[in-house]
């Protein structure tokens, strides 16, 4: 490039201070001899001094809670954790085509899909419960943000049920992947530590409903239905089937519109 | 651990750049969030001692085109005017409403170099690199995106003073 030939390149470079001093000389020279460019480079300069200005004021925020958490380092066996709960569970979640194999599945059809929730449910309850520093991504400190943020996600309006009544208080929630969407998973603990989760995703079809189902998968029971658009599992390694089913009983109470 | 420290001083700026991207909030944090999660499951092919912000903001931008590409939200911005923090230091919140929404108006691609460049002030090399696309690519979508908001800043905000000659 010789010294004369400005190019566009220069002038940005310009307007971002960014030239050595020769070549910054020699732009100035040649914008002092057509005021038009002058003024445009002069704009640019402006403006990137107003977008900074703008945003500012984000550089002195306090740092949310849900992102200083996903900042923070995770414990090396929380991997462990979750490879052990898929041996224990024996599951192989990428042979979708196996399970349809499964004679209950292809000759009954009474619920599609039912039971393969109840068994989602398990997983992610086997794989997140045992978590000590970090069972859930959203803390329940955060409940509105948590909830808002799912429904977003999953696309309904999800509530977290209140189940202090029964000695179970919300410790938070995650978003999970699931077969055909995200799914949320809300995460409960009583006073003795033992944990509930409740995993809630949407139903391709609408409007149907069952009953509650139980299932055992290894060492967690689930109760699991579907209402509406939404089916829920209710899950957990801790809890006898009775103190379960009282506990899906009210979820399912406090979710009634 | 080193890079967990770093990773949080980080978040205020990637918190910045994710606002001014996608002109909104809760989506920026969102994105932000998601930044987070998928450094730390990559953070084996980080190499140690090479910046680590350039790093991170590779990341959020390949995170960025991947869930921009997975919902076909292309620039949802129209009337609906993002809120955006405004202590009492900044003079002109015409100007800054302004700004943000001409910023939400560029493409895309034009948006990411301008940001980078301006925002984050990071060389043009590093541009290229965060981005993946060549050092000339950066000089044409900077120039782009420079000329457009002018011209939109010039046409729609009687509060600017561009004008203005010294």
């Amino acid at each position: 490039m010789s010294e004369s030939a400005i190019s566009e390149a220069d002038l940005q470079a310009y307007a971002d201070g960014r030239l050595p001093e020769g070549r910054r000389a020699a732009v100035e020279a040649w914008l002092a001899a057509r005021p038009e460019e002058a003024e445009r480079v002069a704009a640019y300069r402006r403006l990137a001094h107003e977008v900074r200005a703008a945003y500012e004021a984000m550089l002195s925020e306090p740092v949310p809670p849900r992102l200083a958490h996903a900042a923070a380092p995770r414990a090396p066996w929380r991997r462990i954790a979750i490879a052990a709960a898929w041996v224990a569970l024996g599951i192989a979640i990428g042979a979708p085509a196996g399970w349809q194999l499964r004679p209950e599945r292809t000759v009954t059809q009474v619920v599609p899909d039912s039971s393969v929730i109840a068994r989602r449910a398990a997983i992610a309850h086997a794989t997140y419960s045992p978590e000590v520093r970090h069972p859930v991504e959203v803390g329940a400190d955060d409940e509105a943000h948590l909830v808002a943020w799912l429904s977003k996600r999953l696309g309904v309006k999800l509530r977290a049920p209140k189940l202090d009544e029964a000695g179970m208080s919300l410790v938070g929630g995650r978003l999970l992947p699931g077969d055909n969407g995200p799914v949320a998973q809300f995460m409960y603990q009583s006073q003795n530590g033992r944990r509930l989760t409740l995993y809630v995703r949407t139903e391709a079809s609408r409007n149907r409903e069952t009953a509650f189902r139980y299932a055992r998968e290894n060492n967690v029971g689930v109760f699991y239905w579907i209402d509406r658009e939404v089916g829920y599992a209710l899950a957990s390694a801790d809890l006898s089937k009775d103190e379960l089913l009282r506990l899906a009983n009210l979820v399912y109470k406090r979710l009634e519109p | 651990m080193d890079e967990a420290k770093r990773l949080v001083e980080l978040i205020p700026r990637l918190r910045r750049y994710a606002r001014a991207l996608v002109g909104e909030r809760a989506s920026a944090d969102d994105l932000v969030q998601d930044t987070l999660e998928r450094a730390w499951a990559k953070l084996h092919l980080y190499r140690r001692g090479t910046d680590l912000r350039a790093w991170l903001f590779t990341v959020m931008h390949n995170v960025h085109v991947n869930r921009v590409r997975a919902t076909r939200t292309s620039d949802p911005l129209e009337d609906e005017m993002p809120e955006l923090a405004q202590p009492g230091t900044q003079p002109d919140a015409l100007l800054v409403r302004d700004l943000d929404r001409a910023i939400a108006r560029l493409p895309a691609d034009q948006r990411a170099v301008l940001l980078l460049v301006t925002l984050e002030e990071m060389s043009y090399e590093e541009v290229a690199r965060t981005l993946g696309i060549p050092i000339g690519t950066v000089m044409s979508r900077l120039s782009r995106a420079r000329e457009k908001l002018r011209a939109m800043m010039l046409g729609q905000s009687p509060s600017t003073k561009l004008k203005l000659v010294k």
